[in-house]
């Protein structure tokens, strides 16, 4: 049949949808718990640098009308890291300063603030304490800060466990996706598998259970198939029934031409009759062979195979066809080996080896013998011989073609499709038709499947 | 001969029927199955003709209770279908043959006559005139003691004269029963058959008279 | 006012050798294509060896070595970066500053326990105790004091024999001595009550070790404090007169550091200067090695050892270095 127009992949468009998800989630994973653990580094630094500076303050004493401020040594020493991290201090007084890094400075917008010294990016802090003496007044600002070596060190290392989950996250999400894809995707699978199975004249609906998401598809599969049950009931019936009336007047006429011949004398009516009984027997064997070609076509596509004896299918169809061959004093001959088991589709041969004797019946001289003859070495074959004027020589290729009619065939009657007929046969089942002209005369036709 | 012909089509079952009669035989004509149900019930007969499509049902269906009620009556399928499956089928359901519609008397006869044949086994149609014993089921003809069987063409050319005897037929209309109308005869072929029958019926009282002009005429000398 | 008077001091010192160099040798200098400046702290004899080694093996290396004090190095530097490549001294805390203002280069292909380097730039590759170092003959019949307080009774006992006769670094002058003092008063009160039996004593100031020691040998002085024990050890001839003792309290460690100069000209071959380094002094089996070793510590919670931390600015802060200068003074400067 028609190959589908295939637009897109369920699969691919599952997978990728969960996929993409699951590497948001990751990435909104990964960027959460990252700024969160960058706020929390943060504070502890700043935690710290507040500690050193508070204690620094609590150093400053006045003495003598002077500021003092031994610094202590945990001050800075509390401000360690493993990164070594770079210290800068100022200490001032009223905004003068009194020691430490005079490019130290602060503004007293925030709390904290980032600023860069000698080269490096550092968090800086800064405190103050009012001192107050005997006849002083005077305030003390610390400012310290710190690089952030060890923070981003930390972070470094957060980061990359973050990444990890986040990548763990995802290559879990990624086998989970693939997983759950394959199992839904498995559904619709099941379905097509069991489609694909069913006979060519199976239409009854699915009863398996099915999830219930494909239950409307299989629904409307179902009532397709029931449509078209139905649709195929009544176009059987239709063609039947068109060819009830159509065959029934036609064989009145017939009957009736038959019998006036039998009374008329003058010649030139029953030449009339005679006339007329050639053209109805024309059109209904030309119809004939338009269904049986119609439904060979049809089956074709789904041969119904079964495993039969040919021989027997030529012995019953020999049989049934003897009474018309006596008419024309002709015998039909079955020769051949005894039993040849083959899996075709009967129907097709049965139809195709009756064309082919119809043919030779056609051909083959009175009083003569048909021979058909089947074999089964190496391939089973059945070969029909009559012993008529055989085929024209030059004709031989293209008397297969549809329609085409051998040109010593003018007043013999049929649609010419008898031997396309057995040529699509032998196709369908992966064979061919041979026709050749036998020696001592005589068209022999042969069917190899 | 006695037929029952079942068929729903008036014009074509007088067609037939008359036809038939023609050849010697007995018609009944039923119109639908019910009629040929009681036909079947109070008559004996030899053969029935079933069309399929009738008016009140399927042909096969009264096929399938015919053969159910051990009837063996042989039965030959009228049918206006040509798929291959429907013959197949009918077939399978005790049909002894079948014809297609439209159909050649001809072939109709020669189907009638081959079901006969296989079924009547020893019971025996004989005619007895003229000294000759003629089986025309089986297509025996004896002369004098000596026993022939008859080629279809001569067969069916001493039933048409045994059928009219001392009518005359014109070769042309003998040429129209025994050959196909896609057949091309020459008036040779008939003197061929005339022939043939003449010496197969020499030892007898039965002659066939050569009429100038006119055609043939089977003579029964006392 | 004293203040004023101590910041004179310093600079008076400075003034004074400043412009010339304690010691000066140039090695390997003939067919030499690069040419390393090291200005250090350490006495060219005992560095010498190491340098010959470091040339042996990197023939296309000129290394010139200028000797000078520990603060005296603090001061150039900072006024001439770039006219060193690489910075040697004992004091750790001027080391560390430097380093923190940002005129030490970071080194990538140095590898050295974290305890031992601060930043992957600043680099110690030597530990060495401060001692109390004593002339026999002082103490003959007599037990050699242990520990500080030994070393403060045996003062106070015998103040006759050791006034004028007891010296110890110059704070003011030496950036080791500083270093000392400032992790001596931090670790104990004992520090203070000896500098105050020191001062009692008429205590000799010394702005180096060197001279500390020559006159310990030669008897001038009975008993010195603080010295670096490695190098009375270096004096071969003064080996039976001198006793060195580890202070059994508490002793103060120090490690002599080093780094490259952020604005050295020859980065690359500073660094393999300072692999060497690393690695001459780490190889222990090799009797070659006229410096101590930097010996492992066993955790990090050794107090001895001075930690390469920031903390050590604290003490170089102006107002905590004047505090800590002037406590000095009221307790050595007794007059």
């Amino acid at each position: 049949m028609n190959s589908v127009v295939v637009s897109g992949s369920l699969r691919n468009r599952l997978v990728l949808t969960l996929i993409g998800g699951a590497a948001v989630l990751a990435l909104i994973l990964f960027v959460v718990v990252r700024n969160y653990a960058v706020l929390v580094a943060q504070q502890g630094q700043d935690r710290i640098l507040i500690a050193s500076a508070t204690s620094m303050l609590d150093s400053a004493t006045i003495r003598d009308g002077a500021v003092e401020l031994d610094l202590p040594y945990s001050a800075f020493s509390m401000l360690s890291t493993a990164a070594d991290d770079r210290v800068f201090y100022a200490i001032l007084q009223d905004g003068t300063l009194l020691s430490g890094y005079e490019e130290l400075t602060f503004s007293d917008a925030q709390a904290f603030q980032f600023d860069r010294i000698r080269g490096s990016d550092v968090r800086k802090i800064s405190a103050s304490r009012i001192l107050i003496g005997a006849n002083l007044r005077t305030e003390i600002q610390i400012v310290l800060a710190q690089t952030q070596d060890a923070l981003s060190e930390t972070l470094d290392q957060i980061s990359r466990n973050a990444a990890l989950l986040g990548v763990g996250f995802f290559a879990l999400a990624v086998g989970l996706s693939f997983w759950a894809t394959s199992a839904t995707i498995g559904q619709l699978g099941k379905l097509t598998t069991s489609v694909t199975r069913r006979g060519p004249q199976d239409l009854s609906p699915f009863t398996k259970p099915v999830p219930r998401e494909m239950a409307p598809l299989v629904k409307s599969l179902n009532s397709l198939m029931g449509r078209l049950d139905q649709s195929l009931r009544q176009s059987e019936d239709f063609i039947a029934e068109a060819a009830h009336r159509v065959r029934t007047p036609l064989a009145t006429v017939r009957s009736y031409a038959e019998a006036t011949l039998q009374r008329v004398d003058k010649e030139e009516n029953r030449e009339a009759m005679r006339s007329m009984v050639k053209a109805i027997d024309e059109s209904s064997r030309a119809a004939g062979q338009l269904l049986d070609h119609a439904m060979i076509t049809f089956r074709a596509d789904h041969l119904e195979r079964d495993e039969i004896d040919i021989v027997d299918l030529a012995r019953d169809l020999v049989q049934r066809m003897t009474p018309i061959a006596e008419m024309r004093d002709l015998s039909l001959l079955l020769l051949g080996d005894p039993r040849v088991q083959y899996s075709c589709d009967p129907v097709l041969i049965q139809n195709a080896v009756r064309n082919l004797i119809d043919n030779a019946m056609k051909y083959g001289p009175a009083e003569s013998a048909i021979e058909i003859t089947v074999t089964g070495e190496p391939v089973p074959r059945i070969t029909v011989c009559d012993h008529g004027p055989g085929f024209p020589i030059h004709e031989i290729e293209t008397l297969t073609a549809r329609f085409q009619r051998g040109a010593n065939a003018a007043n013999t009657i049929g649609s010419g499709l008898g031997l396309t007929i057995a040529r699509d046969v032998a196709i369908a089942h992966g064979g061919r038709i041979d026709l050749t002209n036998q020696p001592e005369g005589g068209a022999c036709v042969t069917l190899s499947l | 001969m006695k037929f029952l012909l079942v068929e729903d089509n008036h014009d074509l079952a007088n067609a037939i029927a008359s036809r038939m009669r023609l050849d010697g035989h007995v018609i009944d004509h039923a119109g639908n199955l019910e009629d040929a149900a009681a036909f079947v019930a109070t008559g004996e007969y030899d053969l029935i003709l079933l069309d399929i499509m009738l008016p009140d049902g399927d042909g096969r269906t009264f096929l399938e209770q015919h053969r159910a009620s051990d009837l063996d009556t042989p039965v030959i399928i009228l049918t206006a279908r040509s798929q291959v499956s429907d013959r197949i089928g009918s077939l399978d359901l005790g049909a002894d043959d079948y014809v297609t519609k439209p159909f050649d008397h001809a072939e109709l006869e020669a189907r009638c006559r081959a079901v006969l044949r296989r079924k009547s086994g020893n019971a025996k149609t004989t005619i007895q005139v003229g000294g000759i014993l003629f089986d025309p089921v089986a297509g025996h003809l004896t002369v004098a003691g000596e026993t022939v069987t008859l080629r279809n063409r001569e067969l069916r050319l001493l039933e048409l004269f045994l059928n009219a005897p001392g009518k005359i037929f014109s070769k042309n209309k003998l040429a129209d029963r025994l050959f196909s109308y896609d057949e091309d005869v020459s008036e040779n072929a008939i003197e061929v058959y005339i022939g043939r029958l003449r010496k197969h019926l020499s030892p007898s009282n039965l002659r066939i008279t050569t009429l100038r002009g006119l055609g043939y005429r089977l003579d029964h000398d006392e | 006012m004293r203040y004023l008077v101590a910041l004179g001091l310093i600079f008076l010192c400075h003034a004074g050798w400043a412009q010339e160099w304690e010691d000066r040798q140039v090695f390997n200098d003939t067919g030499a294509t690069t040419s390393l400046r090291i200005i250090s702290s350490t006495d060219t004899d005992l560095f010498a060896p190491l340098i010959e080694a470091f040339v042996a093996r990197h023939p296309d290396v000129a290394i010139e070595y200028l000797v000078t004090g520990t603060a005296d190095i603090d001061r150039r530097f900072r006024a001439a970066p770039e006219a060193f490549d690489i910075a040697i001294s004992s004091a750790m805390d001027l080391q560390l500053k430097l380093t923190n203002d940002g005129y030490a280069l970071a080194l990538e292909n140095v590898s050295h326990p974290a305890w031992a380097e601060w930043r992957q730039s600043l680099f110690a590759f030597t530990s060495e105790p401060a001692a109390i170092v004593i002339n026999r003959a002082a103490f003959e019949g007599l037990p050699i004091p242990r520990s500080r307080q030994e070393l403060i009774e045996a003062l106070r006992a015998r103040p006759d024999v050791f006034r004028g006769r007891v010296g110890t670094y110059d704070v003011r002058q030496s950036g080791l001595g500083y270093l000392f003092a400032t992790q001596d008063a931090r670790a104990s009160e004992t520090f203070w009550r000896l500098m105050e039996v020191m001062g009692g004593l008429d205590v000799r100031l010394y702005c180096c070790s060197g001279e500390m020691i020559d006159d310990l040998t030669e008897g001038k002085i009975a008993v010195a404090y603080n010295v670096l024990g490695s190098y009375a050890d270096a004096r071969v001839e003064s080996q039976s007169i001198l006793e060195i003792v580890l202070p059994s309290d508490f002793p103060t460690t120090m490690m002599r550091t080093a780094f490259v100069s952020g604005a050295s000209g020859e980065p690359e071959a500073a660094e393999r200067f300072i692999q060497f380094l690393i690695a001459f002094q780490s190889n222990r089996a090799d009797g070659t090695q006229t410096l101590p070793p930097l010996q492992e510590r066993d955790n990090g919670a050794d107090r001895a050892s001075i930690a390469l931390e920031p903390a050590l600015i604290t003490f170089l802060d102006t107002l905590k270095r004047n505090k800590f200068i002037s406590e000095w003074e009221n307790a050595l400067i007794q007059n």
